[in-house]
């Protein structure tokens, strides 16, 4: 049925409970859809399969009365949640065939409030690049063109390349992410979709592949303010497998939607003007903040004085818990084994051929800056800067309420461009990184165009556990400014 | 901080990554540009200031010490890439 994968997770499940269609065709839709687009590689597995059971045990439920708050939904899940019979591959070769015995919390939850299983989308191998061509199973292409005539195929952004790519291009009505420095985030922004990256703790990290287990956090992407809220209600909760997972409640998001933002404070920080940050990003910060004050908000210039030290902060920090989190691929209880003669030579040659060049890049920096005679100097000095950023944000809502920033510094570039310079690559997350090394919620909202016609996205940063300002305020945005452009074809 | 293939050898070895002695030059050269570039974390005065230790202030949960998981020998081994005898193996460590 034509029309049908055009639909916001919103809409859809205002179909499904007038009878208008039922979760099969949907779904069906979306399968017809994927088939479409695997140019774009955005799945690594398809499961019609499984697809058309969960879609057809949904109808059925629906029939006796029993409606989930995503019932019916197709969804895509990124490759780094475990999902029982399923390939699991965090996009990397040495999990590549691996099939997990158990289900994620997140995506647990995903199933019993009645959303439908499309695939597993592609991502930067263990997460870990700003651009999805970092995965073994091959580049994501963004189904976004350049308008001026190029046509050169471009990033979808990373790492949730997959989900973003499979969300703009209408693959699947939302999709899971995961961000450890804005692979929510800038993806999001980079496909004209909403991205939200929750508070940490917020969403159970149980069985989710770990990259920085002190920064890594499960979110929902999906083309509207609401579809994400009702994404994140479903995902988010207090599970006793993760002791990082914190108890408390779980408001109803969709319920705070109300566009009222009338005396709310909205922090500008200064430091966000980075040099040479094109000017069009500039512009389209001045509107967001036009839209905020003429809804009744009130822009307020704060400082945040150390968010020049938090790419650098990440850069040791998140290699440093990866080199640790990433020891378990040994080849010894699942995944790739490449024999040799010893224990220590089976290891080292399994580890060379499983994992690539910036997953090794990462590795190596870690294992470095953890090495015995440097850990003071490296990591525990990023983590004093750490308790300086988090006290930045502090202080700064002790004056305001929310924190308006651009999303990304660029729009999406082209596939191949900055490969050569990993700190070019690293500068892709320097808005979205110092709100994971706070543990705040943050979310990207598309607000606009560039010169090329490709989607910008404004952040919106919150206190912690205060997602719902963060969707409320979001949905202000979203309204004011009007987003409606698609990817050409679509 | 500048590092030399002999280093980059010792941090592969640390790590248990095979490296080829024709890449221990272009590694060096990256991460000694990533470790210069981290370097400027030097400037910020953190004297008096803890190391972050956790994102949230909550006291690390303590559940009852008792088994809630177990009997699933096979579901363990599922992924293993060679079990053998409902044990994961390994090449030989004891002479």
């Amino acid at each position: 049925m034509a029309g049908l994968t055009d639909l916001t997770i919103t809409a859809a499940l205002d179909g499904l409970v007038k009878g208008a269609f039922t979760s099969r065709e949907l779904t069906e839709a979306h399968l017809a859809a994927m088939a479409e687009a695997r140019g774009l590689n955005a799945f690594v597995v398809e499961t019609p399969d499984k697809a058309r059971a969960m879609a057809d045990a949904s109808d059925a439920r629906r029939k006796q009365g029993k409606v989930g708050a995503l019932e019916g939904i197709p969804l895509g899940i990124k490759d780094l949640f475990c999902t029982e019979g399923v390939q699991t591959t965090a996009g990397s070769h040495i999990l590549e065939g691996f099939t997990p015995t158990y289900e994620s919390t997140v995506t647990a939850n995903l199933w019993r409030a009645g959303a439908v299983m499309l695939g597993k989308l592609n991502m930067d191998e263990f997460a870990m690049g700003s651009s999805n061509t970092t995965s073994y199973f091959g580049n994501v292409v963004n189904p976004w063109r350049r308008k001026n005539g190029s046509n050169v195929d471009l990033v979808p952004g990373g790492s949730s390349g997959g989900s973003a790519a499979a969300v703009a291009a209408r693959l699947c009505l939302g999709a899971t992410g995961t961000d450890t420095g804005g692979s929510i985030r800038q993806p999001a922004s980079f496909t004209g979709i909403v991205g939200i990256k929750p508070t940490y703790g917020r969403c159970s990290r149980w069985g989710i592949v770990a990259f920085a287990s002190s920064l890594d956090q499960a979110g929902p992407m999906a083309r509207t303010v609401e579809d994400t809220a009702i994404m994140l209600g479903a995902m988010a909760g207090h599970d006793p497998k993760d002791s990082t997972s914190v108890n408390v409640p779980v408001p109803d998001y969709r319920a705070v939607l109300t566009g009222d933002i009338k005396g709310l404070r909205v922090g500008i920080p200064k430091e966000y003007r980075v040099d040479g940050m094109p000017a069009e990003i500039e512009k389209l910060w001045h509107d967001g903040m036009a839209w905020l004050k003429a809804a009744g908000a009130t822009p307020v210039e704060i400082s945040l004085p150390h968010t020049k030290y938090a790419l650098a902060a990440y850069y040791i920090i998140a290699p440093a818990e990866a080199s640790s989190n990433l020891a378990r691929y040994d080849g010894v209880r699942y995944g790739l084994r490449v024999p040799g003669n010893s224990l220590d030579e089976m290891y080292e040659l399994t580890r060379a051929a499983g994992f690539g060049k910036e997953v090794k890049r990462r590795v190596l920096i870690g294992t470095y800056v953890l090495s015995a005679g440097y850990y003071d100097a490296y990591y525990l000095k990023a983590q004093r800067v750490r308790s300086l950023i988090l006290r930045d944000f502090t202080q700064a809502f002790d004056k305001v309420d929310v924190i308006l920033t651009p999303a990304t510094p660029s729009a999406a570039f082209g596939i191949g461009e900055k490969a050569d310079d990993p700190i070019a690559m690293y500068l892709n997350d320097v808005f979205t990184v110092p709100v994971n090394l706070a543990g705040l919620p943050g979310i990207s909202v598309p607000a606009g165009l560039s010169a090329d016609g490709l989607p910008l996205g404004l952040q919106l940063i919150g206190r912690a556990f205060d997602e719902a300002t963060l969707l409320k305020v979001g949905q202000v945005v979203e309204k004011a400014a009007g987003f409606t452009a698609k990817p050409e074809g679509i | 901080m500048s590092l030399d293939r002999k280093a980059v050898a010792h941090i592969a070895t640390l790590a248990r990554i095979r490296v080829p002695e024709s890449d221990l030059d272009g590694l060096a050269g990256e991460l000694s540009t990533i470790l210069g570039w981290v370097e400027q974390l030097g400037e910020v005065d953190t004297a008096q200031v803890e190391p972050m230790s956790s994102v949230v202030k909550v006291d690390l949960p303590r559940r009852k010490d008792e088994v809630t998981d177990g009997n699933c020998r096979d579901k363990v081994l599922a992924n293993a890439p060679e079990p053998a005898h409902g044990f994961f193996t390994v090449p030989k460590v004891v002479e």
